[in-house]
């Protein structure tokens, strides 16, 4: 699933723009320390093709319904990490910018999504380590099938995160978990076998395709240690930027931080910074009020508990949303009448 | 999921929009790229239930779709075709969210209500901004304004070649599926057992086209160094724009203009 | 010794899965000839050219250029040479416009940035294709597309210009505007083809390829004139030097 911009805060888009930039400039070095000149066509081409294959549809068996393929493992294991990741992105990106799927700021969020994870963890610890040095089909469909299972499952996970974290929607997090997870076990099975139908067609069709893209690759052997220890970094990043926000915003993901850790305190590193951002914040006032009372918590569980604190003066909302919508039909009628007359002008004059 | 001739034909329309000529084409790719993405983050920057707040965002897609000459109907319908998915993410609101947060004379509204309509409002705002940065752009001025922006040249030229490619590929696995549909007697849907020779074919001869573009490359001097022309064309309009449309956002961010100006109307008539 | 000779000997070529497409080539082509390589589908001609500018590398035999071996030293210049158009025009237009496209090779020569700028006008202008420059290549029609393809090599100035199948795909009146357009290029050239009536208008000498060999080489009029050569290797006698069907006439130009 895409994440998309209107559920998302700007702190989780930004951390995540970083995040996948990073990875971006990381990987796009180690393409280019790679000397291949043949790759930047390669990836480029097969890019193009996994956006086509995507639009063909199969029928799930026994369901009616009917899927398509991800691609992010089929690139992995064709171009090898790196290459793969960006391939993915530029898939991606065109999505994003030609057909409003997700949409830019969430453009951070979809890659990392869907790109590290069949890049970095599905393919080099599941894909590669079941097939082994000898491929068989029954490996080579074993390896698919779990590598596609275990990316999509992080995929979906990490969207519940960032929905949460963000606090648009309101979903609760057991409720969209509970949702996600299964589904994209589903999702995960069936495009797992589709991706093993494809790489045995290669096998057995093409097998030079499959042999240069798993031999003579430097890329395709990082080790696990480097893997986990990039993790950690990024979880640390992220996670420090995250709860930075989160206790400046109480929605989302600081109570469930302050649920599980049992006060709403964060530790006092955090706290420093946090006061001199909370600074910065003030002077910019970048995130000022806004008309309508926020709630504690995104949670349908912490309504009981919060409603206490709801009790205002219902008057004075009333104020607020009346005038809050007489001005927005005064600003909608005005922004429709300047496109006009501004359109009549260059109409006049193109 | 869309098909692939209406991909192709959208893609198309949208590159051919992009030749056109106006105050808003005419603008170095840099500023567009830098103003949009500015617009996008101040819009989702407000809470879950801002709705009046949003509405005078409104006036960055209109002003620059006024401005650029591009066909509004287009635009809207490219807005409006996401919309009924802006409504499936927000849906969950009006359930999980039930409190009353407005109550308009006898009426009272939810919060969940009020933020699914915020969120298509978003949806709106910032899909219909992008929509416009690549209508007025084209795709290919926005990679080479990424490069200069910083993202690494490695990327943006296989951004490139995934774009051009797109072209011909589509076509060729149109041609695949048309004539699969036409030996399949009126069977819908492509089966399980046929979906992989059919994709895996596609994969093997694109594969041989790669090989055969980059002998193409080869054969003229390649050598793994792209070069490519830089015009730079940022200058005082470029600038006018970008900090323009920032200070117009930061201010609406900061002000509620829509609450001054309601209370104003409001005030003046009462 | 001239620059402009391709050698070919002894020349065997096998793919990766083990097809045989080339079994013992010899030949030379000597500077400024023009000579057509035609053979059924699958003969090989394809293969054949890969490797006169190294692209593909002899199994067996060896190929020179202008008396050079190919080697990993000469192979920039030799590069440089021999200009190559492809089959495809959509494999060789991957640039973002006409003008990157065709300005590519120049760059890649690291020529500086005026020169580059006259060099393609001149390509452009020479396959009359000039108001094209700012297009992207997936908005050119196919005869367009080849046109342009052609100008991509012409802005190397090479000195012997190899095309694959150079009129497939295009219609009647871009066919005759390519055909006019190689009739001026007075350097060597080397083409395949299945369109024969351009072979008899372009080229004085033919080399039939059959099944991986050499089956002939001579003038273009004997080899056509060889009703027998022409049923082994599934070839046929090009239309304007059948007798016509209608009239009787023979229209035997040469
Ligand atoms: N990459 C490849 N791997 C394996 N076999 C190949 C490859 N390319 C070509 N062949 C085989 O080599 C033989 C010669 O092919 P080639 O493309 O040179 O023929 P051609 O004369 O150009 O044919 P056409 O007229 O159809 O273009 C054919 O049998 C073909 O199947
Ligand atoms: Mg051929």
């Amino acid at each position: 699933m895409h994440m998309a911009d209107a559920l998302l805060s700007p702190a989780v888009g930004i951390t995540m723009w970083g995040v996948t930039a990073g990875t971006i400039a990381y990987c796009s070095t180690k393409v280019k320390k790679d000397l291949d000149d043949r790759k930047i066509p390669l990836m480029g081409v097969l890019g193009a093709f996994i956006f086509t294959a995507q639009m063909i549809n199969f029928t799930i068996p026994a369901t009616g319904s009917s899927g398509h393929i991800g691609g992010g493992l089929l690139l992995a294991i064709l171009l090898g990490p790196y290459a793969a990741f960006l391939t993915i992105a530029s898939v991606l990106v065109i999505q994003a910018l030609f057909f409003a799927d997700g949409g830019i700021l969430a453009l951070g969020c979809n890659i990392f999504n869907l790109g590290i994870f069949p890049a970095f963890i599905a393919y080099p610890l599941i894909y590669k380590k079941i097939i082994g040095s000898q491929p068989s089909p029954t490996r080579l469909s074993i390896a698919s099938i779990i590598g596609v299972v275990v990316a999509l499952q992080l995929g979906a996970f990490s969207v519940v995160l960032e929905t949460v974290a963000s606090g648009i929607s309101a979903l609760p997090f057991t409720t969209f978990v509970v949702l996600m997870q299964p589904i994209h076990l589903a999702i995960g099975i069936v495009e797992g076998l589709v991706t093993t139908t494809v790489i045995s067609f290669v096998y057995t069709a093409r097998p030079e395709i499959l042999q240069s893209a798993m031999g003579a690759r430097p890329l395709g052997n990082i080790s696990v240690r480097n893997i986990v220890l990039s993790f950690l970094a990024l979880t640390f990043l992220t996670g420090g930027v995250l709860s930075w926000y989160a206790s400046k915003n109480p929605d989302g993901l600081e109570w469930s931080i302050a649920k599980v850790t049992g006060t709403g305190e964060l530790t006092g590193t955090e706290q420093s910074l946090h006061h001199v951002l909370a600074a910065i914040q003030e002077k910019t006032a970048f995130l000022a009020h806004y008309s309508f009372p926020s709630k504690q918590g995104g949670e349908a569980t912490t309504e009981v508990a919060t409603a206490g604190k709801e009790v205002q003066d219902d008057s004075g909302r009333l104020g607020t949303s009346v005038s809050g919508s007489v001005g927005s039909l005064l600003t909608l009628t005005m922004a429709i009448l300047i496109g006009f007359f501004l359109r009549r002008e260059t109409a006049g004059k193109g | 999921m869309r098909s692939i001739d209406g991909a192709v034909l959208d893609l198309k329309r949208l590159d051919l929009l992009a030749t056109g000529d106006s105050i808003i084409h005419r603008l170095d790719a840099r500023a567009k790229v830098v103003t949009t993405l500015f617009f996008i983050i101040v819009v989702v920057s407000y809470k879950r239930y801002a709705l009046a707040e949003l509405t005078p965002f409104l006036f960055f897609p209109v002003i620059t779709l006024a401005l650029s000459n591009l066909p509004i109907s287009y635009i809207l319908k490219k807005i409006a075709a996401i919309l009924p998915l802006a409504i499936f993410v927000g849906l969950f609101n009006p359930l999980f969210d039930r409190e009353t947060q407005v109550l308009l004379g006898p009426i009272s509204i939810s919060g969940g209500w009020i933020s699914l309509v915020s969120i298509m409002g978003r949806s709106a705002l910032t899909v219909g901004s992008a929509i416009i940065l690549i209508a007025t752009t084209g795709f290919i001025s926005i990679c080479h304004a990424l490069n200069r922006l910083g993202i690494p040249r490695v990327f943006t030229v296989q951004l490139l070649f995934l774009y051009r490619y797109i072209f011909v590929l589509t076509e060729e696995a149109a041609c695949t599926t048309r004539a699969r549909e036409l030996r399949s007697c009126g069977k819908k849907g492509l089966g399980f057992s046929s979906f992989g020779p059919l994709i895996g074919h596609l994969l093997i001869r694109t594969w041989a086209r790669a090989e055969r573009i980059h002998m193409a490359m080869v054969v003229r001097g390649f050598s793994g160094e792209f070069h490519s022309r830089q015009i730079n064309r940022f200058g005082g309009k470029e600038y006018l724009y970008v900090i323009g449309w920032s200070l117009v956002f930061i201010i609406l961010r900061t002000e509620d203009i829509t609450a001054i100006l309601g209370a104003a109307f409001t005030g003046f008539f009462s | 010794m001239s620059h402009h000779i391709v050698e070919v000997k002894n020349l065997k070529h096998v793919y990766a899965d083990g097809t045989i497409a080339l079994k013992d080539l010899s030949f030379t082509i000597h500077h400024g000839e023009s000579v057509a390589i035609i053979g059924a589908n699958g003969a090989g001609k394809s293969t054949l050219l890969l490797h006169l500018n190294g692209y593909l590398a002899p199994t067996v035999g060896e190929v020179r250029i202008g008396g050079f071996p190919l080697t990993p030293e000469t192979l920039p210049e030799i590069r440089r040479t021999v200009g190559m158009v492809f089959q495809d025009p959509d494999d060789q237009l991957f640039m973002p416009t006409v003008y990157e496209d065709v300005a590519f090779g120049p760059c890649n020569l690291g020529l500086p940035e005026e020169e580059v700028r006259q060099r393609v006008g001149e390509a452009l202008e020479k396959v009359g294709a000039g108001h094209l420059a700012q297009k992207p290549p997936y908005h050119l029609s196919g005869g367009e597309k080849k046109r342009v393809a052609i100008a991509t090599v012409l802005s190397m100035s090479p000195d012997i210009l190899v095309m694959d199948e150079p009129t497939n795909g295009l219609d009647p009146f871009s066919r005759r505007q390519l055909i006019g357009l190689l009739k001026d290029f007075h350097h060597t050239r080397i083409f395949t083809s299945h369109d024969l009536d351009m072979v008899i208008e372009l080229c004085e000498r033919t080399i039939v390829l059959h099944q991986g060999e050499v089956k002939a080489d001579g003038p273009t009029v004997a080899i056509f004139n060889n009703a027998q050569l022409l049923a082994e290797c599934r070839l046929e006698k090009p239309l304007s030097m059948q007798g016509c069907p209608i009239c009787g006439a023979s229209r035997n130009r040469l």
